[in-house]
């Protein structure tokens, strides 16, 4: 796939941030708003969808490999399989919740009732959001990437 | 009638109606574009039936991503329907 004209990647290059940090925050504040790792995940490779659609699946494949990004989606497999062994280990069973209460990272207790969310809260629950969110956005974005990658030199050999 | 309620019978209506527009157009592009509205419409709907979530899924999966992939599919085959 070609690159665009010079319009469409300049607004791809201003829009681009706020698309990527929308979906990092829903990742992020999984545990606490709607969404979670494949909702932030599924927009994060949507932004970067738009960056290989504006500037072309060679310049985007230079950037990143389809085998770094396949590396990336097993890692995302390992860790989280390896924080829920990690519950059998510290804890009593598989996937248990080893970090709440721990005063530790998002350790905190969350209060009751009416007040603002703590960011600070649910364990391993966050873990796992960041776990599955690498997943889901190496897994989309790289579907993306190898079929633009491979029908740009596919293209007027069939005619 | 409130507009919460006009617009839980209204988005359904769009909805169908772009599937059936997507199914009886012959430029695959133009196809591909009404199942991405048909997409948006169903998030919306998702969105008013109080499922924030899926919501974002269906905005992200439905509306973004397999259309960049059809469209892509399309650059590499022909775009009209029927063409030999």
């Amino acid at each position: 796939m070609t690159e665009m004209s010079k319009i469409v990647r300049t607004i791809t290059s201003i829009t681009f941030p706020f698309a990527m940090i929308y979906g990092l925050y829903v990742i992020a504040h999984g545990h606490l708003t709607p969404g979670g790792g494949f909702q932030g995940g599924a927009v994060v490779a949507s932004a970067c969808a738009m960056i290989l659609v504006a500037f072309g699946s060679k310049w985007t494949i230079d950037k990143i490999k389809e085998k770094k990004l396949s590396a990336f989606e097993s890692l995302g497999a390992i860790g989280f399989i390896a924080l829920a062994l990690l519950g059998l280990v510290f804890g009593v069973a598989f996937f248990n919740n080893f970090l709440t209460g721990s005063n530790f990272l998002f350790g905190n207790i969350p209060p009751t009732g009416s007040v603002f969310a703590d960011i600070n809260t649910g364990g391993v629950l966050p873990l796992m959001n960041f776990a599955v969110g690498l997943k889901v956005i190496a897994g989309l974005f790289v579907i993306v990437l190898v079929m633009a990658y491979a029908t740009t030199s596919f293209k007027g050999v069939k005619k | 009638m409130t507009f919460l309620e006009l617009l839980h019978i209204i988005v359904p209506i769009l909805t169908v109606a772009a599937s059936v527009v997507a199914v009886l157009l012959k430029d695959l592009l133009a196809a591909v574009i009404a199942v991405a509205a048909m997409s948006l419409l169903l998030s919306l709907e998702f969105y008013i039936l109080q499922a924030p979530d899926v919501a974002i899924a269906q905005a992200g999966v439905g509306a973004c991503l397999t259309t960049a992939i059809f469209v892509i599919a399309i650059r590499a085959t022909k775009r009209m329907e029927g063409e030999a």
